[in-house]
């Protein structure tokens, strides 16, 4: 499924985009950046109805919800050549654990695999199947933290420094222990919020030290609680998704500024 | 009498864990080094992941044959001259133990480090039946002293500082003349392997863990790195080996191959320092070693997790990499797991021990990071198996209200697209009116955010409507 597209091939691939529900409610301007970079690729980019990938449901031990949601999932997208998501935590989850939900149906599972086997994250999407690197301007120092899902479930750090080292303008600085959970963890932020908390100040630590002065991510969900804490300590510092800067819309307001 | 089940209370554990000075500093500490010995010695052995692979498979194949190899290592135990004990339960174990000191009329017992003797609560035991043990390993002898329990599987005393040792020591050693200096490890070593000599030569009985055991030749193997193990075993006139049924092996070669990951993965030694192989008691030309060699197999729990859900745990070979690398044990310490065991593997060991009504706490307190699982040396799915006390804690309606709640919600609008989005961009236009300043310092139901963060507030409207919009404006 993910040779490369040849340039010269007569119909260009149709893209669904699942903006995953953070990007649908918090900040739209991620699918926006994903679609952009998306049809600057040559693709068709089309968002059927969607709602959530069915991870939060997953992770708290309610297969029955996380199967019902993957069900839906699996319709909306099926008829597309490829399945973009802007983050590595809902790809993981439905081209690692689709499958594995759904063992043993003999009715789902080859449709999940079939979904996963086009399934990816926007970024590793980018470099390893279009095989592009989007041109843009971002002016300043950026530092880039390893959303933990994309990274070990999906093996992705190369690809968005590989972009990133493309943006005109753009200074990559490695903070201290990038590959470091934030302490996200989806619900676990709101149910051991302490825990949670300590996690994320050595983050932010690590952030600040760094002396960038913008942090980037793959991931809506590690970059507000990120954001969130940066800006509870008072720090200046800007955090935009990945995409943004990639797609050139890096000047719009970052997480957490009022919109003009 | 087993080790008091104090995991439900992990929340409450974790918040005085994190306003406790002195652990916070010893937290600190400890962490790189591991990360970084372990790193140094992976990089130097090329075929570190295929040893790894091949330790997963060997494990998985004793594990569907662990019968035969017990039986296997029972016999050649009896071989050589030892006895082999089966206790089914904590209590059990602890009551064959006792009969054996106190047919030799023991006072006191000199104790390697042992994890399966915590989980039976065997130095309580002991004590309550006028028996004194002596930890003879240096953390264990640390913690002993401070009447605790071990917060990590290879460093028993991680948690404590050494300012805080010292100070233990001078209260402790009343013949310790106040001006000697203890500001080294090494003058702390010196001074504990002062102390313990002659507990050494006056115990009657040595009990010591197991690393392995090892079915072709009814050994039992341990590691140290002090060699406290070897005098514990062989200066008594009785050695007890306590260990649980998983940790058999067939061969000395396959015993070779967990030795390899172990030590590396653990502390980014090649070996450890003291590698100990016992088989039966003294023989008539052996210079020393014990007149009476046992073995006591504790169960515990264990014959029910082979060829369930949770089998691929027993693979564990008790390294600590998980827990060297887990960013909620590293903000909390192993205490506040609230069992014996701590961590990724304690998460999903404790509910398989102790039942997931006291230990479902501790599968839920992990973010999913995954770092325990790329590190651990035998391949344990540390992750999904924390999942699957998710699932069946959710099946068994064990978690909170307002999480079932919360989550049902979110599921009924997350099932029916059209009323999601609806109602979705509805909520996110109201959430922007609040989130004027572009973030919420405080937001109703979700003050375990707020506590410590501002919530970037929405742009507004929804990615789906503007979308939409998109498409009919062009
Ligand atoms: S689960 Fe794996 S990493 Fe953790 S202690 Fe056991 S063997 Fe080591």
């Amino acid at each position: 499924m993910s040779e490369p597209i040849d340039a010269a091939a007569k119909k260009p691939p149709r893209v669904g985009l699942f903006a995953t529900c953070l990007v649908d409610l918090i900040r739209p301007r991620v699918g926006f950046a994903t679609a952009k970079l998306l049809e600057d690729a040559g693709c068709t980019v089309e968002v059927p109805q969607q709602t959530c990938c069915g991870q939060p449901a997953f992770n708290s031990g309610d297969r029955k919800t996380a199967r019902e949601l993957a069900a839906q999932a699996i319709e909306a997208f099926e008829p597309y050549d490829y399945v973009v998501l802007p983050s590595g935590s809902c790809a993981g989850q439905v081209s690692l654990h689709y499958p594995e939900l759904f063992e043993g149906d003999a009715a789902w599972l080859p449709r999940a695999k079939r979904l996963a086997a086009k399934t990816f994250e926007l970024t590793a999407f980018l470099s390893d199947v279009l095989k592009v690197t989007p041109k843009a301007r971002f002016e300043g120092s950026v530092t880039y933290h390893d959303s933990c899902s994309g990274l070990r479930e999906l093996g992705i750090a190369a690809q968005p420094r590989k972009l990133l080292a493309n943006v005109e303008g753009l200074d990559l600085i490695e903070m201290k222990d990038p590959h470091v959970c934030c302490g996200f963890g989806g619900t676990f932020c709101v149910k051991y919020p302490d825990v949670s908390n300590k996690i994320v100040g050595k983050k932010t630590e690590n952030i600040v030290a760094s002396g960038a002065a913008t942090l980037l991510a793959g991931d809506l969900g590690c970059l507000m609680n990120m954001a969130g804490k940066l800006s509870r300590e008072g720090s200046k510092i800007k955090v935009r998704h990945v995409a943004e800067v990639l797609a050139g819309m890096g000047d719009a307001p970052a997480i957490g500024e009022p919109e003009r | 009498m087993t080790q008091a089940v104090n995991s439900p209370y992990f929340n409450a554990n974790a918040r005085k864990a994190l306003d406790d000075a002195f652990l916070q500093k010893a937290l600190a500490r400890s962490e790189k080094g591991f990360i970084e010995r372990r790193k140094a010695a992976v990089e130097k052995l090329p075929e570190y992941d295929a040893l790894r692979d091949s330790a997963r498979d060997l494990k998985d194949h004793i594990l569907a044959h662990l019968d035969l190899y017990l039986e296997a290592y029972e016999k050649n135990v009896i071989a050589s001259g030892g006895h082999v004990h089966w206790a089914a339960t904590a209590e059990e174990a602890n009551e064959i133990i006792l009969g054996i000191c106190k047919r030799l009329n023991a006072k006191t017992v000199a104790k390697g480090k042992s994890m399966i003797s915590e989980e039976t609560g065997l130095n309580a035991y002991l004590e309550t039946n006028g028996i004194r043990p002596v930890e003879t390993d240096l953390g264990e002898y640390i913690i002993q002293l401070r009447g605790e329990t071990p917060s990590h599987l290879i460093a028993p005393a991680l948690h404590v500082t050494k300012e805080q040792i010292e100070a233990d020591f001078r209260r402790a050693h009343v013949e310790l003349p106040p001006e000697r200096n203890l500001d080294e490890p090494t003058s702390l070593l010196a001074e504990a392997r002062a102390m313990l000599r002659d507990k050494f030569l006056a115990a009657e009985v040595g009990i010591t863990g197991a690393n392995f055991l090892i079915a072709e030749t009814g050994s039992s193997v341990i590691v140290t790195n002090e060699g406290n193990g070897d005098l514990t075993q062989t200066l008594a006139k009785a050695h007890i080996v306590i260990s649980s049924i998983e940790k058999v092996v067939p061969t000395r070669e396959d015993a070779a191959t967990f030795l390899r990951l172990l030590a590396r993965t653990a502390s980014g030694m090649d070996l450890s320092v003291y590698t100990t192989f016992s088989t039966g008691a003294r023989r008539e030309t052996d210079p020393d070693g014990p007149l009476e060699y046992h073995v006591v197999l504790l169960d515990n729990g264990r014959s029910n997790m082979l060829g369930g859900k949770f089998q691929e745990m027993l693979r564990c070979i008790r390294c600590g990499a998980c827990m060297n690398h887990c960013p909620v044990f590293h903000a909390v310490g192993g205490h506040a797991y609230g069992w014996v065991y701590p961590g990724p593997m304690g998460a999903v060991l404790t509910p398989s021990l102790v039942g997931v009504e006291q230990g479902g706490q501790l599968p839920n307190a992990s973010t999913f990071c995954g770092r325990c699982e790329e590190v651990c040396p035998v391949r344990i799915p540390l992750p999904k198996l924390m999942r699957n006390w998710r699932e069946r804690e959710f099946e068994r309606h064990l978690q909170p209200a307002a999480v079932r709640y919360g989550l049902g919600l979110w599921a009924a609008f997350a099932k029916r697209p059209a009323l999601y989005r609806a109602a979705t961009s509805l909520a996110m236009r109201t959430l922007r009116l609040f989130g004027g300043k572009g973030r919420l310092r405080q937001l109703p139901l979700a003050s375990g955010w707020t506590r410590y963060r501002d919530f970037p507030a929405p742009q507004g409207e929804t990615f789906q409507s503007q979308w939409k919009k998109r498409g009919t404006a062009r």
